[in-house]
């Protein structure tokens, strides 16, 4: 009896360990296609990952080098959206800045998540008092404003992208404890957590093992949804002059040098801001309809 | 009977309820007190952790790179940073306190003294942005709510997702751009017109107060001219997270048996929607503009830097831009303690008005 892919990856009872993720993939991505902003989220995101990726062949001209004879031109077929004051094709830069944004995005992923994962687990798991310990200090970043705590760490560790992306992921990671410990707390009295530690497993197995892998899907919901605001305090930082430094095309910076010229030549700051809201409306519609789909309990309480 | 309200059933022995009530009321508060003043503990330790890990060395900035080893040691005393890093902590928490943040180098005041004089500033504008986001998000919420799914539930749900998704310094570039530089509808940056400046005196430092306490009408004019085009920009951030929330706690409540109970009566829609489904949600609805409200004195700082708006966040970010250490820090810390007490006073309130939170 031949079956197709489809039949394969759909099947109820799966052979193999790889036969079920590959199906519930498969089930996460036809429930997203049926959504059409999702389907649009996602394409946005994928054009930021390629125009970051594949930077020189998308950019017209280069993104650095200054033609003072080209300065401060409107929008036409030569330059698509202009150029800065100091003749630089502002397509081009803005194309090289998606590796910027894309960098400093997974970077503050790749540090605010795990750590908000394994303290939130932790101290979930364990409870007791290093639960309320840890979740004291969480709560108390929680209460704080977030931004003027970036600033704050931005303040003291020197401008750049290194000192951004630490302050953004000091200021992000609470948010991420809470959920893995309330995903923590629903898990952790099951019967094949119990199997496990009747077997022996040590607290930091049945944790890293067991735990933290059913967390992932809420975490992941949530740093989508989280995106648009790292984002947005990236390139605040890069407009207060305290994130991404020049001649480096940061879409923030961008803007804060077109202000000078914003009454007579208004693309040099409008066109990075647009690009700023497309990429974040883009990670907001993927994190929303990533969170129907794999967090139905929370998608009614928006 | 079908429908029971959802009363606890204890209601044996008036007395002995009652004092379980009150010694669970006393815990619940103790309890609250302490989160509370370790959160702000917490915000100290965070602000002297800043402090203490700049890369500048605070005796460096006073006597010079150049200074002999000797002075170098003596002023490295007399600035106590021999001592325990417990006993500066506990010293600086006593300053902080006593209401002692140091001295602005850009500014040559005191902190604190600074930051007085530029709140008002920030408090006028937040608050007019927080009263714009609530006249429309709310009512925004709920008629969303009521056309669940409809192009209007979908039209506001993307105003929505834009406040989570429009840079607020660029925002304020193109209002400026078109409403001032373009259609001339509004006043530029700053507070006031030069020609305005200082003609009523002081006494709240809110503008628009103030020239009312007058009887200027020309400057508070021109007062509002120019604080309408960025409260109206903070209240769009304010609005797109306040329609959202309201939208689903309205939601919520339009699901509920009693909401079909009242439609099938034939109480007319209007009234379903604001006499029965909306009075329950007042009291989360406190929360959420509570919290928006905090979350627009932090906005405020980019807001105030487009707007050369002399309010406390302009005076953070050109403190930051001048390493003014103590300025940076005293303003985190005020705008960190407000942000934090208005948590937490929504907060109170909400257990004292909803009866199922007590």
């Amino acid at each position: 009896m031949a079956t197709t892919t489809r039949e394969w990856l759909l099947t109820e009872s799966p052979a193999s360990r790889m036969q079920a993720r590959l199906g519930r993939s498969y089930r996460v991505l036809l429930a997203l296609l049926r959504n059409p902003l999702a389907v649009l989220g996602a394409l946005i995101v994928l054009a930021l990952v390629v125009l970051a990726l594949f930077a020189p062949f998308f950019a017209t001209h280069s993104p650095y080098a200054a033609v003072l004879a080209d300065r401060l031109k409107p929008p036409s077929a030569e330059f698509w959206l202009g150029t800065d004051e100091l003749g630089r094709d502002i397509w081009s830069r803005i194309v090289y800045g998606a590796r910027i944004t894309l960098t400093i995005v997974l970077l503050v992923a790749a540090i605010a998540a795990p750590l908000g994962m394994v303290v939130g687990a932790v101290s979930g798991y364990l409870g007791g008092w290093t639960d309320r310990i840890l979740m004291g200090i969480t709560d108390i970043f929680l209460s704080m404003p977030k931004l003027i705590l970036a600033l704050a760490f931005v303040a003291a560790l020197g401008p750049g992208i290194e000192n951004a992306v630490i302050a953004i992921a000091i200021t992000s990671w609470p948010a991420y404890a809470r959920i893995a410990r309330a995903e923590t707390l629903t898990i952790r009295n099951s019967e094949f957590i119990s199997a496990v530690r009747l077997q022996g497993a040590s607290a930091a197995r049945v944790i890293v093992r067991h735990i933290l892998p059913l967390c992932t899907s809420s975490v992941i919901v949530r740093v989508t949804l989280d995106m648009a605001g790292i984002i947005l305090t990236a390139a605040g930082l890069g407009f207060l002059g305290l994130g991404a430094q020049p001649p480096l095309p940061e879409w923030g910076a961008m803007i804060s040098r077109g202000r000078a010229f914003i009454l007579d030549q208004w693309w040099v700051a409008t066109m990075p801001g647009f690009a700023i809201v497309i990429v974040s409306l883009g990670f907001c519609f993927l994190g929303d309809g990533l969170r129907d789909v794999l967090d139905p309990k929370g998608s009614s309480r928006q | 009977m079908a429908i029971e309200p959802a009363v606890e059933p204890v209601k044996a022995s008036g007395a002995a309820s009652r004092a379980r009530a009150g010694r669970r009321f006393a815990t619940s508060l103790a309890a609250f007190v302490l989160t509370t003043a370790l959160t702000f503990l917490g915000l100290l330790a965070i602000t002297f952790f800043i402090g203490r890990v700049i890369p500048i060395d605070p005796v460096l900035a006073v006597v010079g790179d150049r200074a002999p080893q000797d002075v170098y040691l003596r002023v490295r005393t007399e600035m106590g940073l021999d001592r325990p890093l417990v006993v500066q902590f506990v010293s600086y928490v006593g300053d902080v306190l006593t209401g002692n943040l140091g001295m602005s180098v850009s500014t040559q005041r005191p902190v604190l003294e600074d930051l007085s004089h530029v709140f008002p500033a920030t408090l006028e504008m937040a608050t007019l942005g927080i009263i714009i986001g609530v006249a429309l998000g709310v009512p925004m919420g709920v008629w969303a709510a009521s056309r669940q799914g409809s192009y209007i539930d979908q039209a506001i749900r993307v105003v929505g997702l834009l406040g989570y998704s429009v840079p607020a310094f660029w925002l304020g570039l193109l209002g400026l751009l078109v409403f001032y530089a373009k259609l001339r509808w509004v006043g530029g940056p700053g507070r006031l017109d030069i020609f305005y400046d200082g003609l009523v005196p002081a006494r709240t430092g809110l503008i628009l107060v103030d020239s009312l306490l007058a009887g200027d009408f020309d400057v508070f004019r021109n007062a509002v001219s120019h604080i309408v085009l960025p409260a109206a920009i903070l209240g769009f951030f304010s609005l797109a997270y306040i329609a959202r929330m309201t939208r689903s706690f309205m939601l919520d409540q339009l699901g509920q048996e009693y909401v079909t109970t009242a439609r099938v009566k034939g109480v007319p829609e209007r009234a379903v929607i604001w006499r029965h489904a909306f009075r329950p949600i007042r009291v989360p609805l406190i929360t959420v503009i509570g919290l928006s409200y905090a979350g627009l004195l932090e906005g405020s700082v980019m807001i105030e830097t487009v707007f050369s708006w002399p309010g406390i966040g302009n005076y953070l970010t050109s403190a930051l831009l001048n390493a003014d250490m103590n300025a940076v820090l005293g303003a985190t810390l005020v705008i960190g303690a407000v942000f934090i007490a208005i948590n937490k006073v929504s907060d109170v309130l909400y257990r004292v008005l909803d009866p199922r939170a007590r």
